[in-house]
């Protein structure tokens, strides 16, 4: 079964946990991510809506979760993404990493987050109380890269 | 000419007002097609876009074949 997903409703974590049980398993180690009040200085955040690249999303996370099988002395590792509108507070991801000590679980579960916030197409769009919106990374990257005229692409 | 797919997702879906659309092309290399398709659509500035053909991650320099399904990725934001 896939160990990265996307999710369009609730996630159901005991049954996460319960998919890395392993009798050789003495460590469990999770993240989850919830959506804040607010960002990069910014309050007011009312909800946010995630997109995603569903058919190239599923393939990164697996060769994420796969490099971190492959780094870390780990049992197994999953990892979850919501999609959609989520209010405050929702949890965004879960990723979870069973091992046989801490140490690589606390490692690999870092490793997996901070990957799947670089390189899984996944785009967040934040709605504020002022009525305004806009899709995080990309309005200020906007406006930097039309002010120096900057080329699309490296 | 040749035909190819483009799929747009949130900022440029939004700003091209669709999710995906069909078009005949004679772009040589992915980056031909990005360039044609801003002259037509006049993307938002961006700052580095990745871009994928078929579903997987490619190089701008990638070259098109008929049937490819393109994607223009805008900077991503998980977690």
């Amino acid at each position: 079964m896939s160990r990265f997903g996307f999710s369009r409703g609730p996630v159901d974590l005991a049954a996460c946990r319960a998919q890395l049980a392993d009798p050789a398993a003495g460590a469990y180690a999770s993240f989850e991510g919830w959506v804040r009040n607010h960002n990069e200085g910014r309050d007011g955040v009312l909800r946010l809506e995630y997109e995603g690249y569903e058919q190239l999303g599923v393939k990164e996370g697996e060769r994420i979760i796969a490099e971190a099988l492959d780094r870390f002395d780990i049992s197994s590792a999953h990892c979850i993404h919501r999609l959609g509108e989520l209010e405050i507070g929702a949890l965004a991801v879960w990723v979870g990493v069973s091992a046989a000590h801490r140490d690589a679980a606390f490692a690999a579960c870092r490793y997996i987050i901070d990957e799947v916030k670089h390189r899984v197409p996944i785009w967040k769009k934040e709605h504020y109380a002022d009525g305004n919106s806009g899709w995080v990374n990309c309005e200020a990257c906007a406006a930097h890269a039309t002010e120096a005229k900057g080329s699309h692409h490296a | 000419m040749f035909q190819i797919r483009v799929e747009y997702f949130a900022i440029l879906r939004e700003h091209v007002g669709c999710t995906h659309e069909s078009l005949s092309t004679s772009a040589a290399t992915v980056a031909d097609l990005y360039a044609e398709l801003d002259r037509r659509h006049v993307f938002p500035a961006l700052g580095r876009l990745k871009v994928a053909v078929n579903d997987e991650f490619c190089d701008w320099s990638t070259p098109l074949r008929d049937g490819d399904s393109v994607v223009f990725i805008p900077p991503v934001a998980g977690g």
